[in-house]
Protein backbone atom coordinates (compact mmCIF):
# COMPACT_ATOMS: atom_id res chain seq x y z
CA UNK A 1 0.00 0.00 0.00
CA UNK A 2 1.34 3.53 -1.10
CA UNK A 3 2.08 6.02 1.62
CA UNK A 4 -0.50 8.62 2.82
CA UNK A 5 -3.17 7.61 1.03
CA UNK A 6 -6.77 8.47 2.21
CA UNK A 7 -9.69 8.41 0.32
CA UNK A 8 -12.31 11.24 0.54
CA UNK A 9 -15.98 11.50 -0.90
CA UNK A 10 -18.31 14.29 -1.03
CA UNK A 11 -21.97 13.25 -1.44
CA UNK A 12 -25.36 15.26 -0.34
CA UNK A 13 -26.99 13.28 2.61
CA UNK A 14 -30.65 13.63 0.96
CA UNK A 15 -31.78 14.14 -2.23
CA UNK A 16 -35.34 14.01 -4.02
CA UNK A 17 -36.36 10.94 -5.77
CA UNK A 18 -35.03 10.80 -9.54
CA UNK A 19 -32.84 13.41 -8.57
CA UNK A 20 -29.53 13.85 -10.33
CA UNK A 21 -27.00 14.92 -7.94
CA UNK A 22 -23.08 15.91 -7.93
CA UNK A 23 -20.68 13.77 -6.12
CA UNK A 24 -17.07 14.99 -5.80
CA UNK A 25 -14.29 12.13 -4.92
CA UNK A 26 -10.41 13.07 -4.04
CA UNK A 27 -7.92 10.25 -3.11
CA UNK A 28 -4.42 11.62 -2.15
CA UNK A 29 -1.92 9.77 -3.63
CA UNK A 30 1.56 10.79 -5.34
CA UNK A 31 0.10 9.19 -8.91
CA UNK A 32 4.12 8.51 -10.05
CA UNK A 33 4.13 8.14 -13.51
CA UNK A 34 6.64 5.58 -13.77
CA UNK A 35 8.51 7.99 -16.37
CA UNK A 36 10.96 10.16 -13.68
CA UNK A 37 13.99 9.14 -12.45
CA UNK A 38 15.35 9.35 -9.31
CA UNK A 39 18.94 11.14 -8.33
CA UNK A 40 21.07 7.98 -9.31
CA UNK A 41 19.43 7.86 -13.16
CA UNK A 42 17.67 4.85 -11.55
CA UNK A 43 13.66 4.76 -13.10
CA UNK A 44 11.02 5.38 -9.95
CA UNK A 45 8.83 2.26 -10.71
CA UNK A 46 5.01 3.42 -11.98
CA UNK A 47 2.59 3.49 -8.24
CA UNK A 48 -0.45 5.17 -9.67
CA UNK A 49 -4.54 4.65 -8.75
CA UNK A 50 -5.58 2.96 -12.25
CA UNK A 51 -9.21 2.37 -11.72
CA UNK A 52 -12.09 4.07 -10.01
CA UNK A 53 -15.46 2.52 -9.84
CA UNK A 54 -19.09 3.87 -8.45
CA UNK A 55 -21.52 1.86 -7.11
CA UNK A 56 -25.20 2.74 -5.78
CA UNK A 57 -26.79 -0.25 -4.30
CA UNK A 58 -24.31 -2.45 -6.25
CA UNK A 59 -25.17 -1.13 -9.79
CA UNK A 60 -22.52 0.42 -11.42
CA UNK A 61 -22.91 3.62 -11.89
CA UNK A 62 -19.26 4.90 -12.85
CA UNK A 63 -15.71 3.18 -14.14
CA UNK A 64 -12.99 5.41 -15.00
CA UNK A 65 -9.32 3.80 -16.19
CA UNK A 66 -6.58 6.15 -14.92
CA UNK A 67 -3.58 6.74 -16.84
CA UNK A 68 -0.01 7.60 -15.91
CA UNK A 69 -0.29 11.50 -17.23
CA UNK A 70 -2.81 12.07 -14.21
CA UNK A 71 -1.77 14.07 -11.68
CA UNK A 72 -1.27 13.89 -8.06
CA UNK A 73 -4.01 13.27 -5.57
CA UNK A 74 -6.71 12.77 -8.34
CA UNK A 75 -10.00 14.38 -8.45
CA UNK A 76 -12.74 13.48 -9.88
CA UNK A 77 -16.58 15.03 -10.53
CA UNK A 78 -19.43 12.87 -11.64
CA UNK A 79 -22.95 13.00 -11.57
CA UNK A 80 -25.27 10.53 -10.53
CA UNK A 81 -29.65 10.12 -10.52
CA UNK A 82 -30.75 8.61 -7.12
CA UNK A 83 -34.32 6.33 -7.83
CA UNK A 84 -34.21 5.63 -4.38
CA UNK A 85 -32.49 5.64 -0.75
CA UNK A 86 -29.30 3.63 -0.56
CA UNK A 87 -25.78 3.37 -0.63
CA UNK A 88 -22.95 4.65 -2.65
CA UNK A 89 -19.59 2.48 -2.90
CA UNK A 90 -16.67 4.04 -3.47
CA UNK A 91 -13.44 1.78 -4.78
CA UNK A 92 -10.14 2.95 -6.00
CA UNK A 93 -7.81 0.65 -7.42
CA UNK A 94 -3.83 1.02 -6.68
CA UNK A 95 -1.29 -0.32 -9.18
CA UNK A 96 0.33 -2.21 -6.12
CA UNK A 97 -2.84 -4.41 -5.73
CA UNK A 98 -4.50 -2.42 -2.84
CA UNK A 99 -8.07 -1.75 -3.22
CA UNK A 100 -9.30 2.09 -1.06
CA UNK A 101 -12.77 1.55 -0.24
CA UNK A 102 -15.55 4.32 0.82
CA UNK A 103 -19.42 4.51 0.94
CA UNK A 104 -21.73 6.94 1.34
CA UNK A 105 -25.36 6.91 2.98
CA UNK A 106 -27.66 9.03 0.56
CA UNK A 107 -31.65 9.05 1.87
CA UNK A 108 -34.76 10.10 0.15
CA UNK A 109 -36.90 13.58 0.94
CA UNK B 1 -9.70 57.15 -41.02
CA UNK B 2 -6.64 56.74 -39.34
CA UNK B 3 -8.53 57.45 -36.22
CA UNK B 4 -10.55 54.41 -36.00
CA UNK B 5 -7.88 51.80 -35.49
CA UNK B 6 -6.66 53.83 -32.33
CA UNK B 7 -9.75 54.81 -31.30
CA UNK B 8 -10.24 50.82 -30.59
CA UNK B 9 -7.20 50.75 -29.29
CA UNK B 10 -7.51 52.83 -26.82
CA UNK B 11 -10.86 51.01 -25.87
CA UNK B 12 -9.52 47.65 -25.84
CA UNK B 13 -6.76 48.78 -23.35
CA UNK B 14 -9.50 50.55 -21.12
CA UNK B 15 -11.52 47.14 -20.67
CA UNK B 16 -8.26 45.09 -19.95
CA UNK B 17 -7.64 48.17 -17.34
CA UNK B 18 -11.02 47.76 -15.90
CA UNK B 19 -10.80 44.12 -15.82
CA UNK B 20 -7.89 43.89 -13.76
CA UNK B 21 -9.62 45.31 -10.30
CA UNK B 22 -10.75 43.19 -8.00
CA UNK B 23 -14.80 42.67 -7.18
CA UNK B 24 -14.47 44.10 -3.80
CA UNK B 25 -18.48 43.10 -2.89
CA UNK B 26 -17.19 39.64 -3.56
CA UNK B 27 -18.00 37.64 -0.63
CA UNK B 28 -16.33 35.09 1.41
CA UNK B 29 -18.59 32.05 2.92
CA UNK B 30 -17.16 29.23 4.07
CA UNK B 31 -19.27 26.22 5.88
CA UNK B 32 -22.11 29.19 6.20
CA UNK B 33 -19.66 31.11 7.99
CA UNK B 34 -18.37 35.15 6.57
CA UNK B 35 -15.04 35.73 6.65
CA UNK B 36 -14.06 39.84 7.06
CA UNK B 37 -12.00 39.98 3.78
CA UNK B 38 -12.47 43.64 4.19
CA UNK B 39 -12.63 46.55 7.07
CA UNK B 40 -10.77 49.56 8.26
CA UNK B 41 -7.09 49.19 8.23
CA UNK B 42 -5.65 50.00 11.40
CA UNK B 43 -5.08 53.08 13.13
CA UNK B 44 -0.98 52.68 12.74
CA UNK B 45 -1.31 51.59 9.13
CA UNK B 46 -0.62 55.29 7.90
CA UNK B 47 -1.18 54.84 4.09
CA UNK B 48 -4.31 53.24 3.99
CA UNK B 49 -7.83 53.37 4.33
CA UNK B 50 -8.76 49.89 4.15
CA UNK B 51 -7.57 46.87 4.35
CA UNK B 52 -8.58 43.74 2.23
CA UNK B 53 -7.72 39.67 2.51
CA UNK B 54 -5.67 38.39 -0.51
CA UNK B 55 -8.81 36.84 -1.39
CA UNK B 56 -10.26 39.15 -2.77
CA UNK B 57 -7.82 39.72 -5.92
CA UNK B 58 -7.74 36.14 -7.17
CA UNK B 59 -9.43 34.85 -9.86
CA UNK B 60 -12.91 33.75 -9.40
CA UNK B 61 -11.87 30.31 -10.12
CA UNK B 62 -9.50 30.48 -7.47
CA UNK B 63 -11.77 31.97 -5.10
CA UNK B 64 -13.97 29.49 -5.28
CA UNK B 65 -11.81 26.81 -4.47
CA UNK B 66 -11.41 28.41 -1.07
CA UNK B 67 -15.02 28.42 -0.08
CA UNK B 68 -15.44 24.56 -0.09
CA UNK B 69 -13.07 23.01 2.05
CA UNK B 70 -13.75 19.91 0.02
CA UNK B 71 -12.38 21.27 -3.14
CA UNK B 72 -9.93 23.10 -0.90
CA UNK B 73 -6.60 21.43 -1.59
CA UNK B 74 -5.07 23.00 1.56
CA UNK B 75 -7.16 20.20 2.84
CA UNK B 76 -4.92 17.46 1.84
CA UNK B 77 -2.12 18.67 3.72
CA UNK B 78 -4.43 19.31 6.73
CA UNK B 79 -5.31 15.84 7.16
CA UNK B 80 -1.89 14.69 6.85
CA UNK B 81 -1.56 17.33 10.28
CA UNK B 82 -4.23 15.35 11.75
CA UNK B 83 -2.27 12.45 11.63
CA UNK B 84 0.96 14.30 12.76
CA UNK B 85 -0.71 15.91 15.34
CA UNK B 86 -1.46 12.52 16.76
CA UNK B 87 2.18 10.76 16.04
CA UNK B 88 4.12 9.77 18.95
CA UNK B 89 7.91 11.30 18.17
CA UNK B 90 10.99 11.68 20.17
CA UNK B 91 12.20 10.53 23.15
CA UNK B 92 9.81 11.31 25.57
CA UNK B 93 7.07 8.74 23.64
CA UNK B 94 4.64 11.72 23.38
CA UNK B 95 2.62 13.54 20.94
CA UNK B 96 1.36 16.62 20.13
CA UNK B 97 -1.96 15.63 21.34
CA UNK B 98 -0.37 13.63 24.57
CA UNK B 99 -0.42 17.43 26.34
CA UNK B 100 -2.83 19.06 23.96
CA UNK B 101 -5.93 16.52 23.73
CA UNK B 102 -8.36 18.68 21.62
CA UNK B 103 -7.04 20.49 18.42
CA UNK B 104 -9.71 22.97 18.84
CA UNK B 105 -8.36 24.33 22.23
CA UNK B 106 -5.95 26.32 20.02
CA UNK B 107 -8.99 28.26 18.75
CA UNK B 108 -7.78 31.98 18.16
CA UNK B 109 -3.70 31.26 18.83
CA UNK B 110 -3.53 32.11 15.35
CA UNK B 111 -4.97 35.40 15.57
CA UNK B 112 -2.49 36.83 17.73
CA UNK B 113 0.58 35.12 16.27
CA UNK B 114 3.81 36.11 16.65
CA UNK B 115 3.53 37.10 19.99
CA UNK B 116 6.00 38.04 22.83
CA UNK B 117 7.04 35.52 25.18
CA UNK B 118 9.31 35.38 27.88
CA UNK B 119 10.72 38.97 26.17
CA UNK B 120 11.13 37.46 22.89
CA UNK B 121 8.98 37.41 19.89
CA UNK B 122 7.42 33.65 19.09
CA UNK B 123 6.16 32.49 15.71
CA UNK B 124 3.96 29.53 15.23
CA UNK B 125 6.50 27.36 13.88
CA UNK B 126 9.05 28.23 16.58
CA UNK B 127 6.33 27.60 19.30
CA UNK B 128 5.68 23.81 17.28
CA UNK B 129 9.77 23.32 17.35
CA UNK B 130 9.72 24.12 20.80
CA UNK B 131 7.67 21.74 22.13
CA UNK B 132 9.06 19.22 20.16
CA UNK B 133 12.45 19.69 21.47
CA UNK B 134 11.64 20.26 25.16
CA UNK B 135 8.53 18.84 25.74
CA UNK B 136 8.71 15.73 23.36
CA UNK B 137 12.25 15.26 22.95
CA UNK B 138 12.24 14.82 19.48
CA UNK B 139 14.01 16.53 16.66
CA UNK B 140 12.53 20.39 15.43
CA UNK B 141 10.79 20.37 11.69
CA UNK B 142 12.26 22.59 9.08
CA UNK B 143 10.84 25.80 9.26
CA UNK B 144 8.72 25.49 5.99
CA UNK B 145 8.75 22.14 5.58
CA UNK B 146 5.68 19.96 4.90
CA UNK B 147 5.24 18.92 8.50
CA UNK B 148 5.17 21.99 10.07
CA UNK B 149 3.03 23.61 7.50
CA UNK B 150 0.58 21.14 7.58
CA UNK B 151 0.33 21.38 11.70
CA UNK B 152 0.42 24.70 11.51
CA UNK B 153 -2.45 25.13 8.84
CA UNK B 154 -4.41 22.53 11.60
CA UNK B 155 -3.95 24.89 14.46
CA UNK B 156 -4.67 27.69 12.26
CA UNK B 157 -7.96 26.31 11.08
CA UNK B 158 -8.84 26.29 14.47
CA UNK B 159 -8.99 29.88 14.37
CA UNK B 160 -11.02 30.69 11.17
CA UNK B 161 -13.21 33.23 11.02
CA UNK B 162 -11.59 35.08 13.64
CA UNK B 163 -10.42 38.51 13.29
CA UNK B 164 -6.35 38.66 13.48
CA UNK B 165 -5.67 40.62 16.44
CA UNK B 166 -2.05 41.27 17.10
CA UNK B 167 -0.16 42.98 19.80
CA UNK B 168 1.98 45.46 18.82
CA UNK B 169 2.38 47.44 21.79
CA UNK B 170 4.48 47.05 25.16
CA UNK B 171 7.06 44.37 24.72
CA UNK B 172 6.26 44.38 21.22
CA UNK B 173 6.70 48.05 20.40
CA UNK B 174 10.41 48.25 19.17
CA UNK B 175 10.77 45.04 17.10
CA UNK B 176 7.10 46.42 15.11
CA UNK B 177 9.24 49.33 14.67
CA UNK B 178 11.89 47.19 13.36
CA UNK B 179 9.56 45.13 10.95
CA UNK B 180 8.31 48.62 9.69
CA UNK B 181 11.78 49.71 8.73
CA UNK B 182 12.22 46.47 7.03
CA UNK B 183 8.65 47.21 5.24
CA UNK B 184 9.52 50.39 4.16
CA UNK B 185 13.46 49.62 3.25
CA UNK B 186 13.88 49.18 -0.25
CA UNK B 187 15.75 45.63 -1.18
CA UNK B 188 17.49 43.92 -4.05
CA UNK B 189 18.84 45.18 -7.54
CA UNK B 190 15.22 46.56 -8.51
CA UNK B 191 15.50 48.60 -5.37
CA UNK B 192 11.96 47.89 -4.16
CA UNK B 193 10.59 48.20 -0.70
CA UNK B 194 7.24 45.38 0.37
CA UNK B 195 5.52 49.13 0.28
CA UNK B 196 6.21 50.11 -3.50
CA UNK B 197 3.99 46.89 -4.56
CA UNK B 198 1.77 46.17 -2.17
CA UNK B 199 0.87 49.77 -0.76
CA UNK B 200 1.73 52.04 -3.52
CA UNK B 201 -0.16 49.67 -6.20
CA UNK B 202 -2.13 46.49 -4.82
CA UNK B 203 -4.88 46.12 -7.18
CA UNK B 204 -2.69 46.51 -10.26
CA UNK B 205 -1.01 44.27 -12.37
CA UNK B 206 2.76 43.37 -12.00
CA UNK B 207 3.07 41.74 -15.29
CA UNK B 208 0.61 38.72 -15.26
CA UNK B 209 0.53 39.07 -11.80
CA UNK B 210 -2.44 41.10 -9.74
CA UNK B 211 -0.78 42.61 -6.46
CA UNK B 212 -2.87 42.03 -3.24
CA UNK B 213 -2.09 44.16 -0.22
CA UNK B 214 0.49 41.67 1.26
CA UNK B 215 -1.87 40.36 4.16
CA UNK B 216 -0.88 37.28 5.95
CA UNK B 217 -3.95 36.23 7.07
CA UNK B 218 -4.37 33.39 5.38
CA UNK B 219 -1.44 31.36 6.02
CA UNK B 220 -0.02 29.31 5.89
CA UNK B 221 -1.80 29.26 2.36
CA UNK B 222 -2.00 26.30 -0.46
CA UNK B 223 -0.42 27.96 -3.61
CA UNK B 224 -1.99 26.70 -7.06
CA UNK B 225 1.57 27.74 -8.40
CA UNK B 226 3.72 25.26 -6.10
CA UNK B 227 0.66 22.72 -5.13
CA UNK B 228 1.29 22.67 -1.44
CA UNK B 229 1.18 24.66 2.00
CA UNK B 230 3.48 27.56 1.74
CA UNK B 231 4.47 29.01 5.54
CA UNK B 232 4.69 32.88 5.87
CA UNK B 233 8.24 33.43 5.81
CA UNK B 234 8.73 30.94 2.77
CA UNK B 235 6.64 33.81 0.85
CA UNK B 236 8.88 36.53 2.26
CA UNK B 237 11.70 34.86 0.79
CA UNK B 238 9.76 34.45 -2.41
CA UNK B 239 9.25 38.04 -2.56
CA UNK B 240 12.48 39.03 -1.89
CA UNK B 241 13.89 36.61 -4.42
CA UNK B 242 11.95 38.80 -7.64
CA UNK B 243 13.34 41.95 -6.00
CA UNK B 244 16.43 40.33 -6.84
CA UNK B 245 17.43 40.91 -3.41
CA UNK B 246 19.57 38.09 -0.80
CA UNK B 247 16.91 37.12 1.22
CA UNK B 248 16.63 36.86 5.05
CA UNK B 249 16.95 33.50 6.62
CA UNK B 250 13.93 31.63 7.98
CA UNK B 251 13.34 32.51 11.69
CA UNK B 252 15.96 35.36 11.41
CA UNK B 253 15.56 38.62 13.47
CA UNK B 254 14.28 40.34 10.51
CA UNK B 255 11.91 37.91 9.45
CA UNK B 256 10.15 37.67 12.47
CA UNK B 257 9.72 41.76 12.76
CA UNK B 258 8.75 42.02 9.43
CA UNK B 259 6.05 39.24 10.24
CA UNK B 260 4.70 40.89 13.64
CA UNK B 261 4.34 44.23 11.49
CA UNK B 262 2.61 42.45 8.12
CA UNK B 263 0.37 40.48 10.63
CA UNK B 264 -0.28 43.84 12.32
CA UNK B 265 -1.40 45.44 9.44
CA UNK B 266 -4.18 42.54 8.52
CA UNK B 267 -5.78 43.31 12.75
CA UNK B 268 -9.31 43.26 11.64
CA UNK B 269 -9.46 40.71 8.68
CA UNK B 270 -10.30 37.07 9.58
CA UNK B 271 -7.86 33.98 10.22
CA UNK B 272 -8.31 32.02 7.00
CA UNK B 273 -5.84 28.98 7.06
CA UNK B 274 -5.89 27.70 5.23
CA UNK B 275 -6.36 29.48 2.37
CA UNK B 276 -5.76 29.19 -1.76
CA UNK B 277 -3.99 31.77 -3.79
CA UNK B 278 -1.87 31.22 -6.86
Amino acid sequence: MAKGVKPRVKVPKKAEAGETITIKTLISHKMESGQRKDSDGKIIPRSIINRFTADFNGQNVIDVTLEPAISTNPYLQFEATVPEAGKFDFKWYDDDGSVYEESKEISIG
Amino acid sequence: MGFKPILTTAAAIASLAFAAHADQDAKLVIDGQTMITQTKAPAFVENLDDIYSGWIYRADETQALEMDDFENPGFVFLDQGIDLFNAVDGTEGKSCAACHENVEDFAGLRATMPRMKDGKLQTMEEQVNECRTTRMGAEPWKYSGGQMTAVTALIGLQSRGMPVNVAVDGAAAPIWEKGKEIYYTRYGQLDLSCSNCHEDNYDTMIRADHLSQGQINGFPTYRLKNAKLNSIQARFKGCMKNVRAKPFKEGSDEFKALELYVASRGNGLSVESPSVRN
